[in-house]
Order: C-alpha cells, then structure tokens, then sequence
C-alpha cells in the first residue's frame, strides 16, 4: 500500500508539469478559439533564451526579466504578423498558421543562441525527501509549488481584474466583446503575452530536469492527452488533467508493465484521452455552451 | 421637432463576403433624442443597417462598399467599433449576446471598461443600471447564460448604457420576449429617452410597440427605404399597414 501511494504522489507531481504546458495553450484557445500548436516552441524559446543570457553572466532575476520581456515582444509580433492578418478565418487556417509558426519560432531560437544543449541547475536539490514515510523528489514538490502559485495568479487575474473580465467576455462572445468597445487585437497580445509567460515558467522546469535542448519543443505532445481529458477551455481542467495523466501513466507502468511489457508510459495517456473522447468529448471542465435562450 | 441630427446615413451600400448585397440604398437619420424605429421582415437589411454603423459589419466578413455615414457630424463610416463605443455609440445586438459565463454584474462592468473609469465612476454607472433596472440587482452574482430571455435583454441594455452612450442602436429588443416584459424593456427605453436624453435606433419587427415609442420611422425593404415618416402618420397610413407593418 505505501509502494503504491509513493508511486501514486510521484505521478501526481509529474504530472503537474505536463498541466504547466496544458495551461498555455488553454489560455490561447479560450480568448481565440485558436490552437496554439507553437505553446511548444515558445517554451523551448522561453528556456533557451534564459539559460543562453544566464549563462552569459547576467543573473537570476536579469535573466528572467529579460526573458519575459522577450516574450513580450514575441507576443506582440505573433499578433502583428500572423493573427491580425488572419482574423475571421476559420479555425484550422489559423492552426496551420501556430503549426508554420513553430517552426519560425525554433528557427529563431536556434539563429539567436545555437543548437548546442544546455544544462540549466536552478539549485534544487535532487535527493527526494521524506513525506510521511514516503520518498517524495524535492525537484517534483517545487514544481508542483510553483504551479499551484502561477494557477493562483492567473485565477486572481481572471477574476478579479478588468482584463481578466475582458478576456472572459472574449472567449464567450468575440462579437459582443467587439460591440461594447473591446480591442480584440490587444486582448490577443495580452493573451499570447501570458502563455508567454506561462511558457517561460514551464521552460525553466522543463530544462532544469530534461536539459534546455531541441526536444523541449515536444512537451507539447504530452500536453495534448491532458487537454483532452481537462478540457479546451478550462485552466483547473488543465491542472486536473495533468494530475490525472502524471498519476495514470506511472501507475499503468508500475502495475501493467510487467504483464503487457515496459515503455508503457510512452503510449498510456494517448489510449487514456482516446477513452475520454469516446465517454466526454468536452473533458471533465470543458465548458459546454449554455443552451438557453 | 428640430434638434441636429446625432446620426446621418446617406445612400449606403453593404456587401457581405464580397457578394452578398444585403443593404442596397438606404438612408436615414436620427435627430438628437428622438427615437427612431426601423421597421421591416426578416432579411429586409435591418440588423446589417444597425452593424454598420456601429463598425461591426467588418466582423462578419462586411463592409461598407458605397456612401457614408454621420456621427456628430464626423464620418465614421469605416471607424472601428472601439472608438465608436468611445465616443458614445453604442450597439446591443440582435438576440441579446450577454456574456454568458459571466455574472450579470461582470457583463454590467465590461461596457464600461472601454473608457477607463475610475473605480468609484465604475460603481456610480452600476448604481445607475441597478436604478433603472432593479430585477438585475437580485442577479448580480448570477452568470447571465441562467437567466431569463427578458432579463438578458435587461443585461444587453444595461451593459450598453454602462458606456454612458448618447446614441444607443438596439436591435430587436422584443424578439422572443412576453407582452409584458417589452411594455417594461420599452418603458426603460422611453425613459432614458426622456430623462438622459439618450437616442435611440431601434430596429423591430413588432411594429404596433415600436411606432407606440418611436418619433420617427423607417420601412425597409430588401436593402431599401421603401417609406418614412412621422410614427403618427406611419400607423395610420392604410397601404402600409397591411403591406409591411402587420397592423
Ligand atoms: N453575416 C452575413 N453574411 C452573409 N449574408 C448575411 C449576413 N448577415 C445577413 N446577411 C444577409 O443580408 C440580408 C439582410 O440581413 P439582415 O440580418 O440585415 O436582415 P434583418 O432585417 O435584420 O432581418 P431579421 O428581421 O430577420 O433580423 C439577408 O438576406 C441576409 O441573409
Ligand atoms: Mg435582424
């Protein structure tokens, strides 16, 4: 029982980083409808720029900023040159364009600070800890920790601010937001802008554990079960989601390994999101329309 | 009757997806407070009149290929929506368009937010729809998608006025609503008319209400003016009234 209760906080915390890319891409589609295939690339760019300046002697929080800065700017261009041109398009030109859009964005990357890999040591403690007489890695608690403060964020920001209102008013109803005087191309930079920053966050944890290469890019892949079981639209959905793949994935490894053979992991959350396509299409948060006039 | 006008159209033009000619001359104007219907069937170009000029068509693949439009006397014939809101124009869309996952008080709060008010302002313009409409304090905390059909017309009128506009284009208001509950929605709009001094465009396909609480009226038919005149006159003209008004 304690085996598979260490098992089970061990899946939990992992997945938590896969909620960190989820949350990304919920935010984009909420406010746009759009999505973001290229969340992936601007977490790489996120990690790489960071680790690329940190490395170059400019500290911690010089490096951050200046990271988040970038992503600023990237947000901005995204909605200069590829959302503004293409709105009122339908959903899957805009798809296509996130999709050419990734590309640009490791392309850009890989011109700005090389194609070499990059260890990043955020000074976490790799021993796992003692919980209650379970071994727990201090690196997944912290991670875990840094998202629950970055959902806290964005929850105070949606709820309890202007914009937040107004991004929500977005994401219902772009006709309505744009008939009570709402700016929809700024409301799309804010919100690339945050994914951006969501991005970073998750870029930094991702790198500190798999290293800031090319392959970071991918997470987007584990992102995609988690969507799909927590919602589309639905930034706690994301958080459930990841919590359930995390958990899922390492417990069919541990228990079905050894009958149907090992790398389970790899394929598990896709089979998982399959079923919940066929039983929930919308997820578990999904938000369905409200049908009443 | 000889107040300016807030609101000239003059011969406009409007195509959808750059064939669809859905307004095909139509020119109209509104004086300073006064309200004025604009009457007509379904599909007659109504509610792509009203997109227009609240710079909305473009939203809908539209656009507005001949003529101009008024506002104050400025062409805002290509202005974007924002500015429009800005400057005191505001729309309520056909078909009520509330935010519907966001409470009542939210919708009430995001027509404000387009001319920056300070927090107290922001409350002092709530008080002021809460005045007018006092059903929607009981809802406040209520997201607007559970409410009823005339209470989310409340909320789309209310939301608009948040903007304090001086020109308010409503679209249909009574569609789908009780008897009742247009005699109150039009009763709100008579008297914002007359105490705030507020204009109104309203399009209607409920004529008989509609040139009870309009000064002046408009007949559109297939893009077209097809007749105006004084409501007065307009409801007791015999060849309208089977012909377009329904009476
Ligand atoms: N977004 C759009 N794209 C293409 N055609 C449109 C669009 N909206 C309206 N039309 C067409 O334009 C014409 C006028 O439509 P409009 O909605 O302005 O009429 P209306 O008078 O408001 O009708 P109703 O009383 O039914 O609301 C119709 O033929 C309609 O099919
Ligand atoms: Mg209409």
């Amino acid at each position: 029982m304690d085996f598979f209760l260490e098992v089970l906080t061990g899946g939990l915390l992992a997945g938590v980083m896969y909620s960190l890319v989820a949350i990304g891409f919920v935010l984009i589609y909420k406010a746009s409808g759009v999505f973001n295939f290229a969340q992936g690339a601007m977490v790489l760019f996120a990690a790489l720029t960071f680790v690329s300046l940190w490395e170059h002697g400019i500290p911690f929080w010089g490096a951050f900023v200046m990271t988040l800065l970038s992503m600023l700017a990237l947000a901005w261009g995204v909605e200069r040159v590829v959302l503004r041109p293409l709105v009122n398009r339908p959903p899957i030109t805009l798809f296509m364009a996130t999709l050419g859009l990734s590309y640009v964005i490791e392309g850009l990357a890989q011109l700005l600070w090389g194609s070499q890999v990059h260890g990043l040591e955020l000074g976490i403690s790799d021993e796992p800890l003692e919980v209650g007489g379970m071994l727990v890695s201090q690196f997944d608690l912290f991670a875990a920790g840094v998202a629950g403060v970055l959902v806290l964020i964005l929850s105070l920001l949606f709820n309890k601010t202007r914009i937040g209102i107004t991004l929500r008013a977005v994401a219902d109803d772009q006709l309505a937001a744009l008939a009570v005087g709402i700016r929809l191309e700024r409301i799309w930079m804010i919100v690339w802008a945050v994914a951006g920053f969501v991005g970073l966050v998750a870029g930094l944890l991702w790198g500190a554990r798999l290293g800031v290469q090319f392959s970071l890019s991918l997470v987007v892949l584990k992102a995609l079960p988690v969507l799909i079981i927590g919602g589309f639209t639905s930034v706690g959905g994301a958080i459930v989601g990841g919590l359930i793949i995390g958990a899922s994935e390492k417990l069919a490894e541990i228990y079905l390994g050894p009958l149907i053979g090992g790398g389970i992991e790899n394929w598990f959350p896709y089979v998982l999101a399959l079923l919940f396509l066929l039983v929930r299409p919308s997820g578990i948060f999904g938000e369905r329309a409200i049908e009443r006039v | 009757m000889s107040a300016p006008y807030i609101l000239q159209l003059n011969q406009i033009e409007v195509i959808y997806d750059q064939v669809i000619l859905a307004v095909k001359n139509v020119s109209l104007a509104v004086r300073q407070g006064s309200i004025v219907a604009l009457l007509g069937a379904n599909g007659a170009g109504k509610s792509t009149t009203l997109k227009a000029i609240a710079g909305l068509v473009r939203a809908e693949i539209g656009e507005v290929v001949q003529g101009r439009i008024y506002y104050q006397g400025l062409d805002i014939t290509h202005a974007a929506a924002a500015d429009l809101v800005n400057q005191g124009l505001v729309q309520v869309l056909e078909g009520r368009h509330c935010f519907p996952h966001l409470t009542v008080e939210e919708n009430l709060y995001s027509g404000a937010f387009a001319r920056k008010p300070r927090a107290v302002e922001l409350n002092q313009a709530l008080e002021r729809i809460y005045h007018y409409f006092p059903r929607l304090l009981k809802l406040r905390k209520n997201q607007a998608g559970y409410t009823s059909g005339g209470e989310q017309q409340m909320v789309a009128i209310g939301r608009a006025l948040m903007a304090n506009p001086k020109l308010v284009l409503l679209d249909e208001p009574s569609m789908g609503l009780a008897p009742l509950m247009v005699e109150e929605i039009f009763q709100i709009v008579h008297q914002l008319n007359q105490e705030e001094k507020v204009s109104f465009l309203l399009s209607e396909q409920n004529a008989t209400v509609a040139l009870q609480y309009a000064h002046y009226g408009y007949i559109i038919e297939n893009g077209r003016v097809a007749a105006e005149g004084e409501t007065k006159v307009l409801s007791v003209r015999d060849d309208l009234q089977s012909l377009y008004l329904g009476l």
